[in-house]
């Protein structure tokens, strides 16, 4: 048995799947991030002037190409996955003889490919109204990588454990989308007062943010290494909760 | 070899409900068997745990030799499912449904191909293949997944209810695919609900109720059981009623036809001409019920009554 071949499928499946429905996937970032840089940027950035001494439209593009793909990542796995399970296609995979974890990379591998699809879109808008010289590509491209792999991993639990397609919309909505705003994709966590600058730190986006904005424009806020260490052990962390659910057949068996 | 062993297999859903109190069942390699119940009797549950979409309380499951517990990679590679109900992406193409199922089994991309092709066209489906399933009638629908079933070349093929909600000709047409896919030497454990299919294409059957096997025999051993028949007779001309013939039960099923329970003992024969010295004149005879269909009730109902 290859699971190099049962991977192959399951990926290109994925990736093939939100490809054929571009209009639903890659196209409506693009004109909501063109938006984001056309009015906080452009029109209201131009008032605000600096920020940790770069120009204020620099200063929100990683955050906003960043928050495209935690927000696509996430959203590829829990829908194509919820999906699967509502129209009982998972029982395609589960009587064949692939391991959990081929399942579940390969899953996980459409949701990367869609965040960082959705993520080169959104950078090459940011091309039109900004001009931003690469600071650090290593660090740019592994967090983005580290960042897709981990919301693909949270999007994926959500499925397994959602009974209904209500499930999958209450995180992305009150979860994801009010951290990564609070993750200081449009200020500075600095430009907080004290109690409010403590709470944020204690948001996981904000330092992934951060990190990504560093390799972008070498501005940070935090730790770059915390960033690396506190993304990489939530992906252990959530690898090891993935399995564990497939083992137990959890949301997908009876 | 066995196909299939099932020893002591014993399922308790969360809500207490035991689907299957501990069922032993073998079925030979090469064999076309038939599992039969009526609803909620089990067999959905013993399939699924068969396919591992339901895992079991308890018991074994030994496929081709290999037990699903400690290796189930290769029980599972021996296993090919049709399910009860459509259960593919009605998104994709019909040709890539199958072909992705091959890339599950690990089978190389060339291979997949020529395999994909085999498995449609042996369905009929190949002008069909690069069809959005969603737009496939019923028929083709369940084609389809026997198609998706066979592309990997599985020694076991399970179809829970193949043919549920096709017409006859299509039905038909599907009993002889299957047929041949059975000559050449894919064992077949089918459930229905159509009593006429098992009997017409199954070697073997076993009968579930309430979560136990209440028989498991050859199919001409268990006909032979059957000791009374029921028939209809068609009349040349009206009745005002019923004739008394001793050893029959006759009731008037209308104007020109006959109800007769006929058993072993008396036969066809001496009814006739017992028929015939009475001026009855017969121009057809009909059973009255699908022979196994007849049995299937007698011994669902006699564990019924025997239960209660």
């Amino acid at each position: 048995m290859s699971y190099g071949i049962a991977y192959r499928t399951i990926a290109i499946k994925e990736i093939f799947r939100f490809i054929r429905i571009w209009p639903q996937t890659l196209l409506p970032p693009a004109i909501t991030t063109a938006l984001y840089f056309l009015i906080f940027g452009k029109l209201i950035g131009d008032r605000i002037g600096t920020v940790n001494g770069v120009s204020y439209m620099d200063y929100i593009v990683p955050g906003v190409i960043l928050m495209s793909v935690i927000s696509h990542s996430y959203a590829n796995v829990v829908s194509s996955f919820y999906s699967t399970k509502f129209q009982h296609n998972i029982e395609e995979l589960l009587v064949a003889p692939v391991p959990n974890w081929v399942i579940l990379s390969g899953y996980i591998t459409g949701g990367v490919v869609r965040g960082l699809m959705v993520g080169g879109v959104v950078a090459l808008i940011a091309q039109v109204f900004s001009d931003i010289a690469l600071n650090n590509l290593l660090v740019a491209i592994s967090i983005t990588v580290l960042t897709a792999i981990l919301f693909s991993l949270a999007g994926f639990i959500n499925a397994l454990l959602a009974e209904s397609f209500d499930d999958i919309s209450i995180i992305p909505n009150f979860v994801l989308t009010p951290l990564s705003y609070l993750g200081g994709v449009f200020y500075s966590v600095n430009m907080l007062p004290g109690i409010w600058q403590a709470i944020s730190m204690g948001n996981p986006m904000l330092y992934m943010i951060n990190a990504f904005r560093y390799g972008l424009i070498g501005v940070t806020d935090v730790d770059i290494q915390i960033a690396f260490a506190m993304t990489g052990g939530f992906i252990i962390l959530l690898t090891l909760f993935c399995l564990i659910l497939l083992h137990k057949g959890i949301g997908i068996k009876n | 070899m066995n196909a299939l062993s099932l020893h002591n297999l014993r399922k308790v859903y969360k809500n207490g409900f035991e689907a299957l109190k501990g069922i032993n069942l073998d079925v030979e390699e090469g064999d076309f068997f038939a599992l039969l119940g009526p609803n909620g009797a089990g067999k959905s549950t013993a399939i699924g745990i068969i396919s591992s979409l339901v895992n079991e309380t308890s018991g074994t499951v030994s496929v081709f030799g290999h037990d699903l517990r400690k290796e189930r990679e290769q029980a599972k590679s021996c296993i090919g499912l049709v399910p009860q109900e459509v259960n593919f992406n009605q998104f994709e193409t019909v040709k890539s449904i199958v072909f992705n199922q091959a890339g599950y089994y690990g089978t190389p991309r060339k291979l997949a191909l020529q395999r994909t092709e085999h498995c449609l066209k042996q369905m009929q489906l190949w002008d069909k293949r690069d069809s959005v399933s969603r737009r496939l009638s019923g028929g083709m629908k369940r084609r389809v997944m026997i198609a998706r079933a066979l592309v990997h070349e599985p020694k076991l093929l399970i179809l829970d209810e193949p043919t549920a909600g096709v017409d006859i000709e299509i039905r038909r047409s599907m009993w002889d695919m299957i047929r041949e896919v059975n000559n050449q030497g894919t064992t077949i454990i089918l459930t229905t609900h159509y009593l006429e299919e098992a009997e017409s294409l199954c070697r073997n059957i076993a009968i579930i109720n309430h979560g136990k096997i209440v028989e498991n025999s050859d199919m001409p051993s268990l006909l032979a059981r059957l000791h009374v028949e029921h028939f209809i007779l068609d009349l040349a001309r009206p009745i005002d009623s019923a004739p008394v013939i001793d050893g029959y039960q006759i009731e008037k099923a209308s104007e020109k036809a006959l109800a007769v329970a006929v058993s072993k003992e008396y036969g066809l024969n001496r009814l006739f001409v017992e028929l015939t010295q009475r001026n009855i004149e017969v121009v057809s005879l009909k059973n009255k019920t699908n022979r196994l269909e007849q049995l299937f009730m007698d011994l669902v109902d006699a564990k019924s009554q025997g239960e209660q």
